[in-house]
């Protein structure tokens, strides 16, 4: 490889006469080469290419203690108990004992895969998905621009037939599971997630219910 | 017997296009390439399918495995604000040297009495100090202190350079000036520590957060 020099140039002897030594005209790149791919090697070891990127996140304002009215009644909600890498949920209001003709909640399990929440929010979420789905159409036809799109979206999202979602999380559940369950939700399609505290009764059930 | 004669061929390779590829690629990297800032705390952060790349004037807090709280802010003119407003609140001296050193740091996170300290210490020392991140106590929410003024003084920036878009001429969103605010969790960080810092936010009524990810593919 060093002696690229050398090659070809023909350097035949011619006695007796004295000749300034032709010099080749090929130049050893090899010392450049390997600074190059030095350089290359150093770059391509420590560009970052993507950006991070950001999930956004609207939690409810707190409550101003001098409110006196009541929160609204929410009716088709479900909410969501994480604790460390599972997933518990029930749908509809919490009752920590019997009242009135409804049982006592009992928690549902279910896990963070394709099969668990994806599948069980695809489906109580039906409404808002099918939607989704004629906007996607209507848009892809150009029948509705993409702002008209959006504004759509947002309206479908807030209906009365939309899911919404509470999450409570106990002291073990890590930032992965609480990140991995909201991202479900955007999959989802949900427009109306809350992370709240979770009640003490509610933290009991989990506790026997994870032993 | 005739012999086979086999052409004597040259052992040098003409590596010209080698070099020429491999330049190209240095080229392409190096202006490719954005370096990571050398930050004092190390964050793995969970992955989402959300494809919105983190805006431009931010108030970083990151928590770590441990729970430790860090602070970051993008903008140097608005860090220099907030440290004047903070030493005034805490009554903390700094030097003009400490306050340049502040402005131009990146994330850190140690309390206010151990600021001056901190700051004297040089980058890669700093990563190797053991602090206990900024307190967010009731009884000694510095936490808070540092999202409020810096979010007053990011406000403060954001209306500059807004007002200074406009006079280039340009149509701009004040809303794409306004401070945002990230949080920068690890993904094996107990939820309670983000919640806790989550809730400092919201006493200030900022509810509207923002969590670092990792890209990953949406499913179909």
């Amino acid at each position: 490889m060093a002696d690229m020099g050398e090659g070809g140039s023909g350097g035949g002897h011619d006695k007796g006469k004295k000749r300034a030594k032709k010099s080749s005209t090929r130049v050893d790149m090899t010392p450049m080469v390997d600074l190059a791919f030095l350089l290359l090697t150093f770059f391509v070891l420590t560009s970052t290419f993507s950006k991070p990127k950001v999930m956004s996140m609207v939690y409810p304002a707190k409550p101003d203690p001098l409110d006196l009215t009541k929160p609204p009644k929410i009716n088709n909600a479900i909410t969501f108990l994480v604790t460390e890498d599972k997933l518990f949920y029930y749908t509809g209001q919490y009752y920590s004992v019997p009242t009135g003709d409804k049982p006592a909640t009992v928690l549902e399990e279910t896990n963070f895969g394709p099969k668990g929440v994806r599948k069980l929010l695809a489906d109580l979420n039906k409404s808002v998905l099918r939607g989704k789905e004629g906007l996607d159409k209507q848009l892809e036809n150009k029948e509705i621009q993409d702002s008209t799109y959006l504004r759509k979206l947002i309206d479908l999202k807030k209906e009365k037939e939309a899911l919404k979602v509470l999450i409570k999380t106990d002291d073990k559940a890590t930032c992965k599971n609480f990140i991995d369950l909201v991202d479900e939700l955007k999959i989802a399609e949900i427009g109306v997630i809350a992370p709240v505290d979770i009640l003490a009764s509610e933290l009991e059930l989990l506790k026997s219910k994870i032993k | 017997m005739p012999k086979i004669k086999i052409p004597k061929s040259s052992p040098s390779i003409d590596m010209t296009p080698m070099v020429d590829l491999a330049f190209l690629l240095v080229t392409f990297f190096m202006l490719s390439a954005s370096f990571r800032s050398s930050e004092p705390v190390e964050v793995d952060v969970p992955s989402s399918i959300s494809d919105k790349i983190i805006p431009e004037n931010v108030l970083l807090v990151s928590i770590d495995k441990g729970g430790r709280v860090f602070f970051n802010m993008s903008d140097p003119e608005a860090r220099r604000e907030l440290v004047t407003n903070m030493i005034g609140k805490y009554k903390i001296n700094l030097t003009q040297e400490q306050i340049d050193k502040f402005t131009y740091m990146t994330t850190f996170g140690c309390t206010m009495q151990e600021l001056p300290q901190y700051l004297d210490l040089d980058a890669e020392k700093r990563k190797s100090v053991n602090t206990k991140g900024i307190p967010l106590d009731s009884l000694n929410n510095q936490l808070q202190d540092w999202i409020y003024y810096g979010n007053i003084a990011a406000l403060n920036t954001g209306k500059t350079n807004y007002e200074e878009a406009k006079l280039n001429g340009e149509a701009p969103e004040m809303n794409d000036f306004k401070p945002k605010f990230i949080l920068r969790v690890d993904g094996k960080a107990v939820y309670v520590h983000a919640q806790n810092v989550i809730n400092v936010f919201r006493d200030l009524k900022l509810n509207n957060l923002n969590f670092v990810t990792s890209m990953e593919m949406a499913p179909l």
